[in-house]
């Protein structure tokens, strides 16, 4: 009987850290053990939910090139670009991820404009070589990663501009945008909102961007018209980006090569300003600003104080720039707010109504069984919403809809064993050894029976692995989840609160049958 | 005891005309609309516009109108709820670089759009055929594990082939009526095939060999127990010894089902009424097709395959 107390203490401190950990907006607790004010362990939990809930837009972009003309690591460059413009708008929450080794998507959630998304999203990589003579060094230190303005960047604006007044024109001429949609859906032409201003126009609360430096210094919000950085040449002129290291200093550089067109116009700039320093800048941010030291009319290397890290880094942004990924829209979803709000809402009441009709049957059908098996049920349903934020589960409409189903099966495991129980005491055992035995003989249905929609739920986890299917994985790995818990919580925790109860009384259940449900 | 294998060929003949029905309906389904069944965006590609407006203004045509001067020629319009929720599902092609915004732009012509509740899906054909791809292999996959699964789980029984082959045949029972089912469903709602739609059938797969195997287990218990007794006694004690088991786990299942039909949001209830009708086929087929099937097996009733020889000889009663 005692190890069965051990077992109730083991219980009730899980489903009290379960509870805890359920508790909607808890996000985890840190501790400071030796008191130096440093955490020496956190626990961190937190919500996932998922675009059907909170709303927003989910992308699928493929690579518009053959397979054989970029890499893996170009792909995961253009990702990369995608990422950091995402980030620009301020779409902190915002996860871009590769899928396979054609295909980007984007989950946006929220409230988004889609427009203004569609655009950063697709826009391609602009590479600038820019004009940097008489720039000091303690100034280019500073702007390091901070937008930088140049011709090009005033050039694609202006484009920009004059493409938006005449799709204004012609839809005052003809009554419908058609023509200058799709001018402005174009990639290319979509692709001329750059960064540089983007950064002054959409600066996000909480990133530090300095204003964009111009050949005056830093625009100020009322600078209008202060000049440019003079742009060289821009990523089209590059052939070849590859970071190596220098076989005799061991340094790693980066050797890049020049397009015939590149090489005419970088050997003469490159020639007649040896000595000075020359700006990188990819969509409008400086990546690093290296002196000329030669003439370079066919190529050359940037060397500074690398790390492996950095040099292939920036050989893949070269790279990236070189070669732009232009990137098609697969698939698309929108999700407004309120809707997936309004659905949980439902699923949530839904499912509340649910578990209490099942309690209440399991109640009146199996009497003190049944409130073992019921508080099992509970344990159960806290310990599963703390598994979800303790992995965390992505939680969406379906992987919900997968956990309230797992709840409804999870008293199956409690009822091969109670039906075993009602068997044994109808052969004349008596109570502790009827419950017993249904203990001991029903683990083997109960494992058995669980295990085909087991390998059910793993197949189901892979079709969802497909960029088309996703939803159906949280359906999966909620039904999984709960399948598995089940095995320990029908048994287990069934056997611990029925032990306890039949210690508790079990004279007064042995003299009255029917609270055994027999 | 009510004696349930005596009238087995009452469950073949309720089997028999239940299957007729679905397959009827894939027939004329496919002979009406091209297709046995509706498939969805998923699989096909193509846009799903669910709009929400705010006000009364929308109808068939006026919808029609807007996908047409969009290029979009043959938009499929359905309303959604009645007629006071002003909401409404289109389907339509899927065209690269078509935002929606510009959609809802067009259709914001008719009457305002609440844009916080419309929900969009736009599906390129190739990503529609990798779905379809990765359903097949899906379905093959589960085919082959669920077959092995039978085997493992049957490997002490004397004529593991036979047992297998009946859960197996309960399942394609299963499956055959759901996918009648959702014929009709398409039929008649305009309900489509999608991801999820797949899942709930191999979600009912997975719940229909769980419950064959539970009463094959206490069949194969109990042979050595009751030696003597005519085999299609031992079978009827097998099934009533586990029917309450059975009929209880259903049930609780039905509970949330049902609540979730009831009071979920309409997101998930073409799945739940999917599976819903796949688990009750499944809770009838486990006892009134598997079982009797290996009863009649056993017995030698079945034209081509050979009986039992000690089992059919034995008397029909105790």
């Amino acid at each position: 009987m005692k190890h069965h107390y051990r077992w109730l203490v083991f219980v009730v401190i899980l489903a009290a850290f379960a509870l805890w950990v359920s508790i909607p907006g808890n996000e985890g607790a840190s501790f400071d053990f030796n008191n130096d004010d440093e955490p020496d362990f956190t626990l961190t939990v937190y919500e996932s939910l998922g675009l059907d809930i909170i709303g927003g837009l989910r992308v699928l972009l493929r690579a518009d090139l053959p397979t054989d003309a970029y890499t893996r690591d170009d792909l995961q460059e253009a990702a990369n670009n995608v990422s950091r413009r995402v980030n620009g708008l301020g779409l902190s929450e915002a996860t871009i991820q590769l899928q396979g080794d054609t295909r980007i998507l984007v989950e946006l959630p929220g409230v988004v404009d889609e427009v203004q998304a569609r655009q950063t999203i697709q826009q391609t990589a602009l590479l600038e070589f820019v004009n940097f003579a008489g720039i000091d060094s303690s100034t280019i230190a500073t702007y390091e990663g901070q937008p930088v303005l140049t011709t090009e960047q005033t050039r694609i604006e202006e484009q920009r501009q004059r493409a938006l007044e005449e799709q204004g024109a012609t839809e005052e001429a003809t009554g419908e945008g058609e023509e200058a949609t799709e001018a402005l859906t174009d990639p290319t032409s979509v692709a001329l909102t750059t960064i540089g201003t983007l950064a002054t126009q959409l600066m996000p609360e909480g990133v530090n961007l300095l204003p964009p430096l111009t050949r005056a210094g830093p625009l100020q919000e009322d600078g209008e018209g202060q000049p440019p950085f003079e742009t060289v040449m821009t990523g089209d002129g590059l052939s070849a980006a590859v970071a190596e290291r220098d076989p005799t200093s061991g340094q790693w550089l980066i050797r890049f090569e020049l397009t015939d067109e590149g090489g005419d116009v970088f050997g003469p700039f490159t020639g007649s300003n040896v000595g000075q320093p020359m700006a990188i800048i990819l969509d409008g941010i400086l990546l690093s600003a290296p002196t000329i030291q030669d003439a370079l009319p066919t190529g050359g290397v940037i060397s500074g104080q690398f790390t492996e890290d950095e040099a292939k880094q920036l050989a893949l942004q070269l790279r990236s720039g070189a070669l732009p990924i232009p990137l098609s829209v697969e698939s698309f979803s929108r999700v407004g707010a309120t809707l997936g709000q309004e659905s949980v809402e439902l699923s949530i009441r839904a499912g509340i109504v649910g578990v209490i009709i099942v309690l209440t049957f399991m109640l009146f059908y199996y009497r003190v069984p049944g409130l073992a098996a019921d508080l099992a049920l509970l344990v159960f349903i806290v310990l599963n919403l703390a598994i979800f934020k303790l992995i965390p589960v992505t939680l969406t409409l379906p992987a919900i809809t997968g956990f309230l189903i797992s709840i409804g099966t999870a008293v199956d495991g409690n009822i091969l064993i109670f039906e075993r129980l009602k068997e044994e005491l109808r052969d004349g055992k008596d109570l502790r050894p009827a419950l017993d035995a249904g203990f001991d003989r029903a683990w083997t249905s109960i494992r058995d029976s669980n295990i085909s929609t087991i390998i059910i739920c793993g197949i189901l986890f892979f079709f969802g692995q497909t960029p088309g299917a996703s939803i159906v994985s949280g359906f999966a790995i909620t039904l999984a989840i709960g399948l598995v818990l089940n095995l320990f919580t029908a048994v287990l925790v069934t056997r611990t609160f029925l032990y306890v109860i039949v210690g508790l009384g079990s004279d007064a259940i042995a003299e009255r049958k029917w609270l055994l449900g027999t | 005891m009510f004696n349930l294998m005596e009238k087995r060929r009452w469950y073949f003949m309720i089997s028999g005309v239940a299957l007729t029905i679905s397959i009827g309906l894939m027939i004329y389904s496919t002979v009406t609309t091209g297709q046995p069944f509706r498939l969805g965006v998923d699989f096909q590609g193509g846009s799903i516009y669910e709009i929400q407006f705010e006000e009364a203004g929308a109808n068939e045509e006026n919808i029609r109108e807007v996908f047409n001067s969009l290029g979009d020629e043959n938009p499929i319009i359905q309303r959604l709820g009645d007629e006071n929720d002003y909401r409404w599902s289109i389907r339509g092609s899927f065209t690269e670089g078509q935002s929606s915004e510009e959609v809802i732009e067009a259709l914001e012509t008719i009457a305002p759009v609440a844009e916080d509740s419309v929900n969009i899906e736009q599906v390129s054909g190739t990503v529609g055929q990798e779905v379809t791809r990765a359903a097949l292999f899906a379905v093959l996959a589960a085919s082959i594990v669920i077959t092995g699964f039978i085997v493992i789980a049957f490997r002490t029984v004397p004529k593991r082939t036979r047992y297998g082959l009946c859960a197996i045949a309960a399942m394609v029972h299963d499956v055959l009526i759901v996918m009648g089912a959702m014929a009709l469903f398409g039929l008649i709602f305009g309900w489509e095939i999608d991801a999820l739609f797949l899942t709930a059938v191999l979600t009912v797969v997975g719940f229909s060999v769980q419950d064959s195997i539970v009463v094959f287990d206490r069949i194969r218990e109990n042979i050595p127990k009751h030696v003597g007794e005519p085999y299609e006694t031992i079978v009827d004690r097998s099934v009533w010894e586990t029917i309450h088991r059975s009929l209880a786990t259903q049930l609780n299942a039905f509970f949330i089902m049902i609540a979730i039909l009831l009071f979920g949001g309409d997101t998930v209830q073409q799945f739940i009424a999917v599976l819903f009708i796949g688990l009750l086929s499944g809770t009838y087929s486990s006892i009134f097709v598997a079982v009797p099937l290996l009863v009649s097996w056993e017995k030698g009733e079945l034209p081509l395959l050979e009986g039992d020889e000690h089992i059919a000889a034995s008397p029909a009663k105790a």
